[in-house]
């Protein structure tokens, strides 16, 4: 009987937010999401949690969210999961979230997973040669498993920061670049010490389309919402090439505690701005 | 057919994909939305006069050396109204803020910095950046001018800053440049690299416009509303609240 009543109660609410989610679609919709989980540690404080249960728990709130967004026609979500910084913290915080994020990754594959459900593509963004060998080849296998999928993307940004992206990117442009130079004028250059300014101009120098084109994140379009919860108001070094027209929101909730009512409220702000952001982005 | 069916069906007609109920209800949330808004409005003037007239004893004393390095950002339609931005800086002077950054993504700014400076510099209280090591006057405030070109575009020319080393080295193998050698690289050709503690953005949406990503990383940025309803008191107040913030930096 509880469990007939608990099946009703739970079909009820996910037709009120089906309903809800009906009269968001009015308006414009976000295609891109990007949130920063921030708090995780401070919610295990928070509820005399064991070391390490804020983020399981925020994994749940992270497949919640993820549900929500794709019923909302999100096409893309994308998640700070690990930062390059955060390997500063002490080596067995650093373990425990990698065997953490081993058992997540793994637990994709799993055919009751949200990504099957949702026929979610799931890219894994940044520096992966920094992870431990296990998570980074099972990140290598759920891209490969989830390659044909087309409905919704998740992007998981780990070993990541914009500055460490940005500088890759730069890197691959150079490198490019070099390789068109062919190796006679190189030996020359090299004889003589210097550049001169006509030798300079007879070959092609990097443009920002080259450096785009190398960015991690160029698999997806501009994030239009990025919302960092716990109320901090910065970007801690993510998605800052990407966020130039974003609208950046700060809900006080930490991130196991962030909810739909959140996620809503972040969209009818954005629908509040959208004609201003799409102008500013149209303007090149 | 019964009056009741006629008039759903007309009432249909209005709305062939018979959305009507989903549209209104839309429209009322947005309604309540803004009129939350409002109200919030009403409430941060009210506060802004008593911060001004300090009569909110916590907002008498700010912390101001917390804040080492200020960003504004502006909207450039809102960046054309110059008086408004000469009377920020004026504020912005008078709190004790000894460096500053102004950004427009278009370089609406960059295009009245004489007329800015020129107007500010008989007040003998600011001193403009310049492309060197600017001589920094202990009595006076340095303030920069930057746009987008100043961002991605700058990326672009540091990678060919390094491109060209790259070249000039005889080194065969492929060189690892760091973040560091990115930064050196934009400070060699000329860009600022102290990175702003609080951005403050001026326009209709919390959003940094395209201000220099290799400089904001771990910049607070607080949303300050239009310039033209900017008041003295928020502004006091968005620095007070960054003095209380902790940054652990990722660890």
């Amino acid at each position: 009987m509880e469990n007939k009543i608990e099946s009703y109660g739970s079909s009820l609410v996910s037709h009120m937010r089906r309903l809800l989610f009906r009269v968001l679609s009015v308006g414009p919709i976000p295609n891109h999401i990007a949130f920063i989980l921030d708090g995780n540690r401070r919610y295990a404080k928070k509820r005399n949690l064991g070391e390490g249960m804020g983020h399981r728990v925020g994994f749940l709130t992270l497949t919640s969210l993820m549900k929500y967004c794709y019923e909302l026609g999100v096409k893309y979500v994308t998640v700070y999961a690990f930062s390059i910084d955060n390997f500063k913290r002490r080596p067995e915080e650093v373990q425990d979230l990698m065997d953490l994020m081993l058992e997540k990754i793994e637990g994709l594959l799993k055919e009751e997973s949200i990504v099957n459900q949702f026929g979610v593509r799931v890219y894994f963004i940044g520096n992966l040669r920094l992870l431990n060998a296990p998570v980074r080849e099972a990140a290598e296998k759920v891209m490969k498993a989830t390659a044909n999928n087309n409905k919704s993307i998740l992007l998981i940004c780990v070993a990541y920061t914009s500055t460490d992206e940005i500088t890759h990117a730069a890197q691959e442009a150079i490198e490019e670049k070099r390789g068109e130079i062919p190796e006679s004028s190189e030996a020359s250059m090299a004889q003589n010490g210097e550049i001169s300014q006509e030798k300079h101009e007879g070959h092609r120098t990097i443009k920002l389309a080259d450096i785009e084109r190398h960015i991690y994140m160029g698999v997806a379009p501009d994030p239009d919402i990025l919302v960092r919860t716990s109320g901090e108001t910065r970007l801690s070094n993510f998605l800052l090439w990407q966020s130039s027209t974003c609208l950046l929101y700060s809900p006080k909730a930490l991130w196991p505690e962030i909810g739909l009512r959140h996620l809503v409220w972040a969209v009818l702000n954005f629908q509040r701005v959208h004609p201003y952001l799409e102008k500013r982005r149209k303007q090149v | 057919m019964g009056l009741g069916d006629k008039m759903q069906k007309a009432f249909c007609s209005m709305c062939p994909n018979g959305s009507c109920g989903a549209r209104l209800c839309w429209h009322i949330m947005h309604l309540i939305l803004s009129m939350w808004f409002y109200i919030l409005g009403l409430v941060f003037m009210f506060e802004s006069f008593l911060i001004s007239n300090g009569l909110l004893k916590r907002y008498r004393t700010l912390n101001i050396s917390k804040v080492q390095y200020l960003a504004i950002v502006i909207d450039s339609e809102e960046a054309l109204q110059t008086l408004k931005v000469l009377n920020l800086l004026r504020w912005l002077a008078a709190i004790g803020l000894k460096s500053v950054c102004l950004y427009d993504k278009e370089g609406v700014l960059k295009r009245s910095k004489q007329a800015i400076t020129e107007r500010l510099k008989s007040e003998k209280r600011f001193k403009e950046i310049s492309t060197s090591d600017p001589l920094h006057d202990e009595k006076g405030m340095i303030l920069e001018f930057i746009s987008s070109s100043d961002g991605k575009e700058a990326v672009a020319r540091a990678a060919n800053f390094l491109l060209e080393k790259r070249y000039s080295s005889e080194i065969k193998e492929k060189p690892n440049f760091t973040e560091s050698d990115m930064a050196d690289a934009l400070r060699a050709i000329g860009y600022q690299s102290s990175d702003p503690d609080l951005m403050l953005v001026y326009g209709p949406s919390r959003c940094h416009l395209g201000f220099p990503a290799w400089r904001i990383r771990y910049t607070e940025i607080m949303h300050m509303g239009s310039l033209k309803y900017m008041k003295f008191g928020f502004l006091v107040k968005a620095i007070y609240n960054f003095t209380m913030v902790h940054q652990n930096y990722g660890t």
